[in-house]
């Protein structure tokens, strides 16, 4: 407890480390996530099958190997070696997490009507217009629970890295209990700090929720 | 748990390809010690001890590590581990007139070391064991027969050589571990890893700078790949490696102790450093002064 309050500036950096790993796997996995649902549901024969292709291997995956993977078995081969560590964290997660958002959204695209896109269809627009300017917008706001959800799941699946080099909040942790005879508050503390982030999380998607809100 | 996710770890590396996970420390080893099993041994000792019983019967188990290279290691397809702690453990058991293919390994890892010697598990413990204070109140810890300390183990080519280089390195060990603080605390950036080999191969590719823990398992890395790594500065910490016995026993520390001096003196401790850890290209310590044992 000592050890907590003397050095709580190590708590912080740990979980501010936490924090920009998930903020920035959370960017990443939508944007990817996103672009894979449009894959599935597009015209391209290829692209459909190299989208279900991607999400059901690394569905299938287990994040850890994945980890592996891009902190060991691509350095031995020469690849990443000079990569910073947190952006190989990136990497990791939102490669393992872009999936999961994909078929959020694709649950998501597939609550819109089929008139939505055949009437923007009728009217001229091109599939990416189609995509981005009717079907998405709606598409999202199905999507807000379920993907927030995802990100949830997420933001606790980066303390994976605590034994991948990267010292963040569960590293930390560790590096507490190591040294303090009552693990029990270590652990209450860092509990308290993942709820925070996560609470912050459902409070968001619960304001988007909120605000996307279709007037019946 | 931990472990559960180590052998997963372990498992995914290998799958992984290309990686150095299982070293062939051991399999390839010279003899080592060539140790001379003690004849009518069990007449040497008095009635009722430890040691007399374990002679008659002719049987020792002893536990040891089976995933340090050099200190304790036992590949996948060895029979018997090898390293610097299984050839102590072949030294005491030869004074007991057991020949070391009737020893019995046992796996220790570090969590297990206390109940194996207070449930009688094992009957001794030469496992990387660092003798503490705290674990003397508990069980017993003859020696020590070798002193270590933390250290780094650093590429073939790197210009680390003093403690003051590493600030602002990367430097990595195990997630939570009391080196990985050490160093943290010299100024280097600490990256905590599951276990030592996935740290190892970190620095085998260039993807940090230094490894640091004790120097003994740095040894045990460095020997297994002589050309591309090696241990660099002097010891910032002290670890003395002791033989653990059960305090029920008490009997035994005198006789671990009797038995390691002599063979300090016979030039079969030297043997035994030069066929594991020595072949990092290290040279061979002057084997330290033990304790002396608590009064029974």
């Amino acid at each position: 407890m000592d050890d907590l309050t003397s050095e709580f500036d190590l708590v912080l950096q740990a979980f501010w480390l936490t924090i920009q790993l998930a903020a920035l796997s959370g960017v990443v996995s939508v944007l990817l996530g996103t672009v894979l649902a449009a894959m599935r549901v597009g015209p391209v024969a290829p692209l459909r099958v190299a989208a279900a292709t991607y999400v059901n291997v690394v569905r299938n995956t287990p994040l850890l190997i994945v980890f592996v993977f891009v902190f060991v078995a691509f350095p031995n081969l020469g690849l990443l070696v000079g990569t910073p560590f947190l952006l190989k964290g990136v990497l990791a997660v939102s490669f393992y997490t872009a999936p999961f958002v994909a078929e959020a959204i694709r649950a998501g695209i597939n609550a819109v009507p089929l008139g939505q896109a055949e009437a923007a269809r009728a009217i001229g627009l091109t599939f990416g217009q189609t995509m981005g300017s009717v079907i998405l917008p709606q598409a999202f706001r199905a999507v807000v629970p379920p993907l927030a959800s995802v990100l949830i799941a997420m933001t606790k699946n980066t303390s994976i890295a605590a034994v991948f080099g990267i010292v963040e909040a569960t590293a930390r942790m560790r590096y507490f209990t190591n040294n303090s005879p009552d693990d029990t508050i270590v652990f209450l503390v860092f509990a308290a700090g993942y709820i925070i982030i996560v609470e912050l999380l459902s409070v968001g998607a619960w304001g988007l929720e909120r605000r996307w809100r279709v007037a019946r | 748990m931990r472990h559960a996710r180590f052998r997963v770890a372990a498992a995914a590396l290998l799958l992984a390809g290309g990686l150095a996970a299982c070293g062939d420390a051991g399999s390839d080893d010279a003899e080592g010690v060539d140790v001379e099993v003690a004849e009518n041994a069990a007449d040497e000792f008095e009635d009722g001890t430890r040691m007399k019983e374990l002679a008659e019967d002719g049987k020792l188990v002893i536990g040891v590590k089976y995933d340090q290279p050099g200190i304790g290691f036992k590949g996948a397809t060895d029979d018997a581990p090898a390293g610097f702690d299984p050839e102590i453990g072949k030294i005491l058991a030869a004074d007991l007139g057991i020949a070391p293919e009737n020893i019995t390994w046992k796996e220790t890892i570090s969590d297990n070391r206390e109940p194996f010697l207070e449930s009688g598990e094992v009957d001794l413990v030469i496992a990387s064991y660092s003798i503490t204070d705290e674990r003397r109140q508990v069980v017993g810890q003859a020696g020590p027969y070798y002193v270590t300390g933390q250290q780094l183990l650093v590429g073939s080519d790197s210009d680390i050589d003093s403690i003051e280089d590493v600030k602002g390195t990367e430097v990595c060990s195990v997630t939570g571990s009391t080196s990985l603080e050490n160093i943290e605390a010299e100024g280097a950036r600490p990256r905590g890893f599951d276990t030592y080999s996935e740290c190892v191969d970190q620095v085998l590719n260039g993807t940090v700078d230094a490894m640091t823990t004790d120097g003994a398992i740095l040894l045990g890395y460095a020997a297994e790949n002589p050309d591309r790594l090696k241990v660099v500065v002097e010891p910032f910490s002290e670890e003395r490696y002791g033989v653990g016995y059960s305090l029920d026993e008490p009997e035994m520390c005198q006789w671990i102790v009797d038995t390691l001096t002599e063979a300090q003196e016979s030039g079969d401790w030297d043997t035994a450093f030069e066929a594991t850890l020595g072949k990092s290209g290290v040279e061979t310590p002057e084997p330290p002064a033990m304790d002396e044992c608590p009064a029974a």
